[in-house]
């Protein structure tokens, strides 16, 4: 019996090695297509960004003269230089750099105790409470009537309209909840015996077990401030506190290269190459978190597509 | 037994003593609560202005009701049918082309043998996802410049002429359909990876066993087993058929581009707050579509929710 059994798994293998190596022609041609196609997709993805990084350090404006870039011609950091002396781009990337820290930090704050709050059984409530946040998941009063509340409470042209509006994503709220459900009571009641009351609960229990969820609702709020425009654009009137991706988005979207010019014309790069420079470092954050950024974020989605 | 001293005293009692015994966990929660109410309930009741000319020097009490009057503005005007039809339009061209988009990329995905090389491939692909769409945007203005543009210079060597992409109604639609697979591909497919990752091995070495070739098993196998999931993003996508992408279509669109890409959402904040500050104009709009978007959602949800309680689609 088990002689047989042990056959029958030995088939099974060399099956399956006959599935990963079938060699007729037919499969052949379809591995070549199939690679030649994933090799497409793969460079029209990356080659954008290698089409900046290469044209921000080409030392002449040679892409026009050439419009397919693919190696650096010459070598020039003078765009860099141009980037950083500009007063404005400094400031832009402060006041990102603002909002991403305190705006992630008091996100966090609000999402997790709402998260705890809301995982707790046995709240008499709590089903309302939840529904209560839910709801404006489903419905909200539109872009006029939040722009008037806005107005109303004498948040447009400060900072805080970039902050505090936005400080709570119900979606990562309940993703947290969820996680936080799953934590076996028993030892919160352990805890609460022993006289922790429920900032120490919170801290001492929950939160050490749920740092893979607090990692990706982390980067869920960082990644999405840092990339976040249209609000700077439409609650803020003055350029004080323009986030860096507004001003990106006058330059590459508006042309208004005039915003790239200063008083030092020895540093004067081609505004092309400039422009490219600009993103490049506006890009730099996300890509040296990459790896976090994937881990993370692929772990959200489906923690979020399996309780959703 | 207590409740049948009365009908309004036990209730009460029950919810003090549900105060006092946890009063830490609602105190904890007023915060939450509050912003809630500021920030997403406030607007809510700020949708009356749809029903009123509101002017802002007289405030939102003292503007005159005036029924569905701005509804009929809004439904006689050409601007109706123009948002109405770019979105729906937009939307079908997206459910067509950007849809299917991952579901492709990542069965094709599942049949590179290497590991190495199908995790590189997946890698690379997420990375758009997370540049902002200034960016993207940026990327497709620099990319598809017609005096200096990567993508015009391809044409340009196939002997073609060079193609103002962006301010093209005849393109501009597309730039947004392709722009929205270059950023979503990779991230669109996570889904359908994991379903394809979830399907056992074994069915695949029995189908070998039996002789079938490669697309034999992509057919019966791995589409099959992924089907529940395309459905249920389908069905979901069809619900969202309102909602275009409302900061791509923002970074992307351009005056002369207007009448091919102007959706719902685009109108509401060009009239309500870029070009005339018509609040009460804006805000109707918006309900408008949210009310239809609403209800789009539930029966979408409703329908989704049913097929996978019934253990499968079928």
């Amino acid at each position: 019996m088990s002689i047989q059994e042990k056959q029958e798994v030995d088939i099974l293998k060399s099956g399956s090695r006959a599935h990963m190596g079938e060699r007729t022609f037919s499969d052949r041609l379809f591995r070549l297509f199939n690679f030649l196609f994933l090799g497409f997709v793969s460079v029209a993805t990356l080659y954008p960004f290698w089409y900046i990084c290469v044209g921000s350090i080409s030392s002449m404006n040679h892409i026009y003269t050439s419009k397919i870039l693919l190696w650096p011609d010459g070598f020039s950091l003078a765009a860099y230089r141009h980037v950083l002396n500009n007063p404005g781009i400094p400031r832009a990337f402060g006041n990102s750099i603002f909002i991403v820290i305190v705006g992630t930090a008091l996100s966090m704050l609000l999402t997790t105790i709402g998260a705890y709050v809301l995982s707790k059984p046995y709240l008499p409530g709590r089903k309302y409470m939840t529904l209560f946040i839910v709801i404006t998941m489903l419905f909200n009063g539109g872009l006029i009537p939040f722009y008037l509340t806005l107005r109303w409470l004498h948040l447009i042209d400060t900072i805080w309209v970039l902050i505090v509006p936005t400080a709570i994503s119900t979606y990562n709220m309940i993703l947290m909840r969820n996680f936080l459900m799953s934590v076996p009571s028993a030892l919160e009641e352990s805890a609460q015996m022993d006289g922790a009351g429920h900032f120490t609960t919170l801290f001492k229990i929950y939160i050490p077990l749920s740092k893979p969820v607090l990692a990706t609702v982390t980067l869920f709020y960082a990644v999405g401030n840092w990339n976040a425009f249209f609000n700077a654009i439409v609650f803020l009137n003055k350029p004080d506190y323009q986030p860096i991706q507004v001003l990106l988005r006058e330059v590459l979207v508006m042309n208004r290269a005039d915003l790239l010019i200063f008083e030092d014309f020895r540093l004067n790069a081609p505004t092309e190459i400039v422009k490219m420079a600009l993103v490049v470092v506006t890009i730099l954050p996300i890509i040296m978190i990459y790896p976090f950024l994937q881990k993370y974020f692929v772990k959200g989605v489906m923690m979020g597509s399996i309780k959703g | 037994m207590v409740k049948a001293n009365g009908s309004g005293k036990p209730r009460k009692s029950t919810v003090l003593r549900a105060l006092r015994m946890h009063w830490e966990l609602y105190l904890l929660f007023i915060p939450i609560l509050l912003w809630y109410a500021v920030f997403c309930y406030v607007p809510m009741g700020g949708i009356i202005i749809a029903f009123k000319d509101f002017k802002v020097l007289r405030g939102i009490w003292e503007s005159p009701w005036i029924g569905f009057g701005n509804f009929q503005r809004f439904i006689s005007s050409p601007a109706f049918r123009a948002t109405l039809g770019n979105t729906v339009i937009i939307s079908l061209m997206n459910l067509a082309f950007v849809f299917p988009a991952p579901i492709i990329f990542s069965i094709l995905l599942n049949e590179v043998q290497r590991t190495f090389l199908k995790r590189f491939i997946q890698t690379v692909s997420y990375l758009p996802h997370f540049i902002s769409w200034t960016i993207a945007g940026g990327l497709f203005y620099m990319l598809l410049s017609p005096s200096s543009g990567a993508v015009n210079g391809v044409i340009e060597l196939l002997g073609g002429q060079p193609i103002n992409f962006m301010g093209s109604s005849k393109y501009f639609r597309w730039v947004l359909v392709l722009s929205s697979i270059w950023k979503g591909l990779g991230w669109g497919a996570i889904v359908y990876l994991a379903a394809i990752a979830g399907v056992d091995e074994e069915l695949y070495e029995a189908a070998t066993i039996d002789g079938a070739k490669r697309f034999a098993k992509i057919w019966n196998i791995t589409i099959p087993s992924i089907m529940n999931v395309i459905v249920i993003m389908l069905i979901l996508q069809v619900g969202n058929i309102l909602n275009v992408n409302f900061e791509q279509v923002f970074i992307l669109i351009n005056d002369t581009v207007l009448g091919v890409g102007e959706t719902i959402e685009y109108y509401i904040y060009r009239v309500g707050l870029f070009s005339t500050n018509n609040y009460s104009l804006g805000a109707t709009v918006g309900l408008f579509k949210s009310v239809i978007g609403l209800v789009l959602i539930l029966c979408t949800n409703a329908l989704a929710k049913r097929l996978t309680d019934g253990g499968g689609i079928w």
